[in-house]
């Protein structure tokens, strides 16, 4: 009998809509694995086994009478914990919402479960998706499944969402659902061997997703494969009335419409992205991935993006001052953690519960962002990084004349080890990649293409205009197709 | 020009006076959430997930708020910005969820407009000044602190949290606490013309921080303080001038006037001091990410102003011109829509009661409402709204009078038997037997009388003490009991005595 948690998301859903197995007995499978791995990896914040077989048992019951099946009936997922589910604590993985369980469900997630997909728990992130390592959740760091060749050193799942990264990496969770602000889904996808794709900017709802930077954050799914991803992401997406930059527009079938013939599709290789010191095995992945696309019908073409780089700062000032606004509201008077000293007034309240509610990272960019929007400083910084904000969009729209995809690195290293990059600064600089093209709003996506050396993988980028995710998944398929990407972690937990 | 002056020690003093208003906007669901709106509900029963700012939760405009500030703007002649935007207003406080306040700084609804103002309403074409607004925008209301439940603790209410406001800025155009309570008159009328808020001062559903300055006449603007949440007309006359002589005392006195935040004691007639602009917030004002710019097309703009009423100007140019009232009537009638809607309800009753066009009943409807109807409600401490007899059955009654069949005398008594009863007054006149009569024969004999029983007085008068003539009609009236046509009485009292 098949190992039901080695399956991908459609493979489970073929084989409980086939009879294979069911949906009761994945959702057992998937439950064992994230027990025996939740000390080893500490994946998951909070589990909920129960959800995962009450949502099963559905699925089986409207299977034995004959009730048509949803888009993911009977794939038990891990949700990131920056999703509100209704009952279930939802803490962003801070201390100052630690406890808290929303009344509400969020639209991505409760599109999820419409679709019959069920709730393994809720995964573990960097604090408010701050973070490139998980090592700012206040509910300890998540532990790559992957070692080097020969060596035992904890490794980074990538972050934020490292715990989603890690746990279908590890094969507890078959596809989870991400958010990527700066690369939050590509870039843990890239660290772990995994797919994940951030949509265009609009296509999930925000709705219930606790805000790290409003006007970059997108939900998108990760998972192991780029179908996968196609089937989930159409899910999860779609226009909803209670968030006003929502896209009105309909859910193609990505999934029917797949295609990995390119002939015809220009790809446009940045020039700006071959950074000096990039890294060999990065550089060297990136040609092999030239290479496939070529191999699949698809014309290189050599472009510039002129303004690239002013991304990384343009969006470190951005993204902590909508931050420093968001998270405005956890000031202990109506949830979460409230710290009051005696005697204390209203603001020394808000200080104490603030300073022991948010980790260091979390702290930092709220005073990056109060600082960027204080008077005297607001033009120079923030009005200065919308400008290049637009300039940066612009290059984009400009190569996009010229060319279908863009295609690029995820992230300039392959997976770093826990506690190795102490200085933010060096953790900033590893979003190099992503952060273009969520300052541009654009669909991108991340496909594990090679292992580097000591064996870890390494990921692609495809970028695509607005609204082709098509485009994008597509790519990622011939890419898919050609790296035949079989590499698994050694179950070490 | 007002020549309104403060007299100092050392001179006199010119106040400069701009007005920030904010008026609820009219709406049943809040700016940004479906929440409920309701005046006095149940502390903290009208509070959306997104007005509590759970985490997750955004905002959407509500466009029947919108719709209520483009109306409002277009009712002051303002300029409608067809591209706007909200700003967030980042400061922490208690009855402040999201910790912003999500507002309009930069690009507002609305921009320049005007309203016009009548100082004297005796002398309406002397007294207009006319006084320009800066801007509308929209914005969010806060919610409430409760400082009386606990001995220790406030508590938070957030029903009033995510509510729609409109801040409607004047220009600093006024010049006298007169100028500041007519503007505010004025807007407050408008805003309640159009339905976009109900202007009910003593519900905090409109308020208004006054902005004060003094200085030499023809001088420079001097430093302004701003005396906030002033919550009646006639406070926030008194606060312009408690705070211009406190100004000017101040400066008299070798001192200087410091841009502070002030607010105003009702009690000790008095302004004090909230907080200076040292310790000012920084806002750190910047767009909503969670909202897109606000577009507005051209049908939705036309629809906004097919939409709106006959505004109290041109109504009251119309009561005036058409209807042939005087300048004081029409000011009266029109100065709140409540009184202009029950006038022309009236106006239409009596009209078609005595099958006649409205211009010509105009001047009897509006002398019998702005003098013996206001009195009689007066008495019984009722306005037009507790009114115990509508509009139509006023009409009716005034019908009456005017076709001849009671005088205006016996209307009075009609009508308080109207008070008392509800009965009309057709039903009342038939009832009581208040018909009057023009029957000249019964009137001569009466008349014959009085002259009879009054010789000495009938010798006085034609040895020229006219005035005695009003006494023998009066006597007549009162043997008729009030029933003879008065008219007639005075032809056949004149011809008797001839």
């Amino acid at each position: 009998m098949t190992n039901l948690t080695d399956l991908t998301l459609t493979g489970i859903r073929d084989g409980v809509a086939g009879g294979d197995f069911t949906a009761t007995e994945v959702a057992t499978a998937f439950n064992t694995a994230v027990t025996e791995a939740q000390e080893a990896l500490n994946a998951f914040i909070v589990t909920t086994p129960e959800a995962a077989l009450a949502a099963a048992a559905k699925v089986d019951a409207d299977r034995a009478a004959g009730k048509p099946l949803g888009k993911l009936a009977g794939v038990p997922i891990g949700m990131k914990d920056l999703f509100a589910t209704k009952g279930v604590q939802t803490s962003a993985a801070s201390k100052i919402l630690e406890g808290f369980k929303p009344q509400y469900e969020s639209t991505v997630s409760q599109k999820l479960w419409d679709a019959g997909a069920g709730l393994l728990g809720k995964l573990n992130l960097d604090q408010f998706a701050m973070g490139s390592s998980n090592e700012s959740s206040a509910f300890g760091r998540v532990v790559s499944p992957w070692r080097r060749k020969g060596d035992s050193a904890a490794l980074a799942p990538g972050g934020s969402s490292g715990g989603s990264s890690a746990a279908v990496a590890a094969r507890i969770v078959p596809a989870a659902t991400g958010t990527d602000t700066g690369g939050s889904i590509r870039q843990p996808a890239a660290f772990t061997g995994i797919s994940g794709i951030k949509p265009t900017y609009g296509r999930c709802s925000r709705w219930g997703i606790v805000a790290f930077a409003s006007s970059l954050d997108q939900a998108g799914p990760m998972a192991h494969t780029v179908r996968d991803c196609a089937v989930m992401l159409e899910a999860m997406a779609g226009f909803d009335p209670k968030d006003a930059t929502s896209l009105d527009m309909a859910v193609p079938e990505w999934d029917k419409l797949l295609s990995s013939d390119l002939k015809g599709k220009k790809v446009g290789i940045p020039r700006e992205y071959r950074l000096d010191g990039l890294n060999d095995e990065v550089a060297k992945n990136w040609e092999q991935g030239i290479a496939w696309l070529k191999d699949a019908g698809a014309e290189v073409v050599d472009i510039s993006l002129p303004h690239s780089k002013y991304a990384l700062a343009t969006y470190y000032i951005i993204a902590p001052a909508e931050a420093s606004s968001n998270l405005a509201r956890y000031d202990g008077v109506r949830y979460g953690l409230r710290e009051l000293p005696d005697g204390a007034n209203l603001q020394e309240m808000y200080a104490a519960t603030r300073a022991a509610g948010f980790g260091d990272e979390v702290k930092r960019r709220i005073l990056i962002g109060t600082y960027v929007l204080s008077a005297g400083f607001y033009d120079a910084y923030y009005t200065q990084a919308q400008k290049v904000r637009t300039l940066i969009a612009k290059d984009f729209e400009e190569a996009f004349k010229q060319v279908d995809v863009i295609l690029a690195p995820t992230a300039p290293t392959p997976a770093f080890a826990l506690g190795e990059k102490s200085n933010p600064l060096d953790m900033y600089l590893g979003d190099v990649f992503s952060v273009p093209a969520s300052l541009a709003g654009l669909p991108a996506m991340s496909v594990p293409s090679g292992l580097s050396s000591e064996g870890l993988p390494l990921g692609l980028q495809i970028i695509g205009r607005p609204f082709d995710e098509q485009g994008v998944l597509n790519a990622g398929l011939a890419i898919e197709q050609r790296a035949q990407f079989s590499a698994k972690p050694e179950k070490w937990w | 020009m007002s020549d309104y002056r403060i007299q100092g020690a050392t001179g006199e003093w010119e106040v400069v006076i701009g007005l920030e208003v904010h008026a609820q906007v009219t709406s049943n669901a809040k700016l940004f959430s479906g929440s409920a709106t309701a005046f006095g509900a149940e502390p903290n029963s009208q509070v959306s997930f997104v007005d509590a700012a759970m985490p997750g939760m955004l905002p959407v405009p509500n466009m029947e708020c919108i719709r209520q500030a483009v109306r409002t703007g277009m009712a002051i002649e303002a300029q409608i910005n067809k591209y706007s935007r909200f700003d967030r207003k980042n400061y922490f406080y208690a009855d402040l969820p999201q910790g912003y306040q999500i507002s309009q700084l930069y690009h507002p609804i609305v921009g320049e407009g005007e309203i016009e103002i009548t100082l004297d309403e005796k002398n309406p074409e002397t007294s207009k000044k006319v006084i320009g607004v800066e801007r509308i925008h929209v914005e969010q209301d806060a919610g409430k602190l409760m400082h009386d439940q606990h001995p220790t603790m406030s508590y938070v209410d957030l029903n009033r949290s995510g509510v729609a406001l409109m801040e409607i800025v004047s220009r600093p155009d006024m010049r006298s606490p007169a100028e500041a309570g007519a503007y505010l008159s004025k807007l407050r009328s408008i805003l309640r013309y159009v339905g976009s808020c109900d202007g009910n001062m003593d519900q905090g559903s409109m308020r208004a921080d006054v902005n004060v300055s003094v200085r030499r006449p023809g001088e420079p603007f001097g430093t302004r303080t701003e005396t906030k949440n002033v919550n009646s007309v006639r406070f926030v006359m008194a606060v312009v001038e408690s705070e211009a002589k406190r100004q000017v005392a101040l400066i008299e006195d070798g001192g200087k006037v410091v841009q502070e935040t002030r607010l105003y004691d009702p009690d000790r007639n008095e302004t004090r001091s909230m907080r200076s602009k040292e310790d000012a917030h920084d806002y750190r004002y910047f767009p909503d990410p969670d909202l897109l710019p606000l577009v507005l097309d051209d049908a939705f703009l036309a629809e906004c102003r097919a939409s709106l009423p006959e505004l109290p100007d041109a109504k009251r140019a119309r009561y005036e011109g058409a209807l042939g009232l005087t300048p004081y009537a029409a000011g009266v009638l029109t100065a709140e829509v409540d009184t202009a809607r029950w006038f022309e309800a009236l106006l239409t009753a009596t009209a078609s009661a005595q099958n006649k066009p409205e211009s010509e009943v105009a001047k009897q409807a509006s002398n019998w409402l702005l003098s013996e109807f206001f009195g009689a409600l007066n008495k019984l401490g009722k306005d037009l709204s507790t009114s115990p007899i509508d509009a139509e059955k006023a009409g009716q009654l005034l019908a009456l009078v005017g076709n001849g069949t009671i005088s205006g005398s016996i209307a009075k008594q009609v009508l308080e038997k109207m008070f008392e009863t509800g009965d009309d007054a057709a039903t009342i006149v038939e009832r009581e037997g208040l018909k009057q009569t023009s029957d000249t024969g019964a009137i001569e004999a009466a008349v014959a009388t009085i002259l009879a029983n009054n010789a000495d007085k009938v010798e006085q008068y034609k040895a020229g003490k006219e005035a005695l003539f009003g006494f023998f009609v009066g006597q007549t009236m009162k043997a008729m009991a009030g029933k003879a046509n008065p008219q007639i009485v005075n032809e056949l009292v004149k011809k008797a005595l001839a």
